[in-house]
C-alpha cells in the first residue's frame, strides 16, 4: 500500500482516523490506551475546565466562562423541558452528558493533529444504540402495552393503520442507524476534505493561496457543523425520549 | 484477526502507517474504542451529577432567588418613598391651613383692638367737643352781657354828654336793654 504513495504527492486524507497504540507496538487489546483514548481524556479535562474550574467562583454575578457553562446548562435544560416536557428532565444528566461529550469531541478534533472520536462509528453507534436501547426500555417500564401504540397511528383510518405500523415499525429501528451514521458522516467528511485540500496546499507550495482559502472555508464551515451536529444528536435523543413517554399520537 | 493483528505489526514497521480504505470499518478497533467510550462517558455523567449539574442549578436558583428579592426590596422602597411624599404633602397642607388660621386670628384680633380703640378716641372726642361747646356757650353768654354793659355805658356817656344832668341811670338802661332786645 505504502509503494505507490512515497512521492510527496500522495494525499491521504483517511489517515488521521486511525486508531493507534498510545504508547508504541502493534498490539491493539480492548483496554489498550490509543490516540482515542487520549482525546476522549483530553474532552474530559476540558469539560472540566469549563463547568468545574470554570463555576469555581458560583458567582451570583458570573464570569465570562461561567457564564458560558450556565448557558450550555440553560440550552441543554431548556430543550429536554420544551421537547419531552417536565417530567423528562429527570434524564437530563444524561442528555447533557452525551451533549457535552460530542461537542467537545467535535470541536477539540478540529485542532491541527487533534483526532476526532466522534468520527467513528464505534463510537456513535455505541451512544446510539445506547439511546436506542434505554429510551425503549424507558417506554415499556412507562406505559407497559401501550408503548406499542406508537405505531398504531389512531388518526388514520383502519384499513391504513397495519401498512402504517409496519412503516413506524421500521422508522423506529432504523433510528440508531441514522442517528450514529449523520455525527459519525459528518465529522468525518469534513475532516476528510479539510486534509484533501491541506494536501494540495503542501502540493502547491507557497502558491497555494486557492487551498488555503478553501481550507478556511471548510474550516469556518466545520465549526458550525460541529455545534449542530452535536445539537441535533441531542435533540433526536430528546424527541426518541418524548416518544417513549408520551406514546400515542 | 490474530492474522490481521499480526499484519498491522509488520505494516507498523513501516516509517508511515497509511489507512486502507476507512479505518472507521476497522472492527478490530471497535472493543477498544466502545470500552473507553463507556469509561469516558461513565466520567462524564459522574461530574456532571456529582459535581457540574448541582452546582450550576444552585447558582442559578441562588440568582434567582437573590434578584427576586432584589426587586422585592425595590418595590418596598418605591412604597415608602410615595408614602414619604404623600406625608410631605399632607404636611405641607397642614401648615399651609395652620398659617391661613393664624393669619385670620391675628386679622380678627387686630380689628378688635383698632375697634375698640376707634370707640373709645370717638368718646374722648365727643367729650372734647362737649366741652368746648360748653366753653363757648359761656364766652358767649358772658360776651352778651358785657356788650349790655358797654352799651348801657356808652348811652349814658353819651346822654351825659347831649343832656348833662337831665337823664337817670335807671332809665337809660332799661332803655338800652329794650332797643338791645328789640
Amino acid at each position: 500500500m505504502a509503494t505507490e504513495a512515497e512521492g510527496g504527492f500522495a494525499i491521504h486524507p483517511m489517515d488521521q482516523f486511525l486508531v493507534k497504540p498510545l504508547f508504541g507496538g502493534s498490539e491493539l487489546h480492548w483496554y489498550t490506551p490509543t490516540n482515542a483514548t487520549l482525546w476522549m481524556a483530553i474532552t474530559i479535562v476540558a469539560i472540566a475546565l469549563l463547568f468545574v474550574l470554570g463555576t469555581r467562583g458560583r458567582g451570583i454575578v458570573p464570569t465570562r466562562i461561567q457564564s458560558i457553562a450556565e448557558l450550555t446548562y440553560g440550552f441543554v435544560h431548556k430543550m429536554v423541558e420544551d421537547v419531552a416536557g417536565p417530567e423528562a428532565l429527570r434524564y437530563f444528566p444524561y442528555v447533557m452528558t452525551i451533549f457535552t461529550f460530542i461537542v467537545f469531541s467535535n470541536f477539540l478534533g478540529l485542532w491541527p493533529y487533534g483526532f476526532t472520536t466522534t468520527s467513528h462509528l464505534a463510537v456513535t453507534g455505541t451512544m446510539a444504540l445506547a439511546v436506542f436501547i434505554s429510551v425503549t426500555v424507558i417506554g415499556f417500564v412507562k406505559n407497559g402495552v401501550h408503548f406499542l401504540e406508537l405505531f398504531w397511528i389512531k388518526s388514520a383510518p383502519l384499513v391504513l393503520r397495519p401498512i402504517l405500523a409496519i412503516i413506524e415499525l421500521i422508522s423506529y429501528f432504523v433510528r440508531p442507524v441514522s442517528h450514529s451514521l449523520r455525527l459519525m458522516g459528518n465529522m468525518m467528511a469534513g475532516h476528510a476534505v479539510m486534509k484533501v485540500f491541506a494536501g494540495f496546499a503542501g502540493v502547491l507550495g507557497l502558491g497555494a493561496i486557492a487551498p488555503i482559502v478553501a481550507i478556511s472555508a471548510v474550516y469556518a464551515l466545520e465549526t458550525l457543523v460541529a455545534f449542530i451536529q452535536a445539537y441535533v444528536f441531542a435533540i433526536l435523543t430528546v424527541i426518541y425520549l418524548r416518544d417513549a413517554l408520551h406514546p400515542a399520537h | 484477526m490474530a492474522s490481521e493483528a499480526t499484519e498491522a505489526a509488520g505494516h507498523a514497521a513501516e516509517a508511515v502507517e497509511h489507512a486502507q480504505g476507512m479505518p472507521q470499518l476497522d472492527f478490530t478497533t471497535y472493543p477498544n474504542q466502545i470500552f473507553w467510550l463507556v469509561v469516558t462517558l461513565v466520567v462524564i455523567y459522574f461530574l456532571m451529577t456529582r459535581v457540574i449539574l448541582p452546582r450550576i442549578s444552585s447558582v442559578l436558583a441562588e440568582r434567582a432567588k437573590t434578584i427576586t428579592s432584589d426587586l422585592e426590596r425595590a418595590e418596598e422602597l418605591k412604597q415608602k418613598a410615595a408614602e414619604a411624599e404623600e406625608a410631605l404633602k399632607k404636611a405641607e397642607a397642614d401648615a399651609k391651613a395652620e398659617a391661613r388660621r393664624i393669619i385670620e386670628e391675628t386679622k380678627a384680633e387686630i380689628q378688635k383692638d383698632l375697634d375698640a380703640a376707634m370707640k373709645k378716641a370717638e368718646a374722648e372726642i365727643a367729650k372734647m367737643a362737649a366741652a368746648s361747646e360748653a366753653k363757648i356757650a359761656e364766652i358767649r353768654a358772658h360776651a352778651v352781657e358785657s356788650v349790655a354793659a358797654v352799651a348801657t355805658d356808652v348811652a349814658q356817656e353819651i346822654v351825659s354828654v347831649v343832656f348833662p344832668g337831665k337823664a337817670k341811670a335807671e332809665d337809660i338802661a332799661a332803655a338800652v336793654a329794650k332797643r338791645a332786645k328789640g
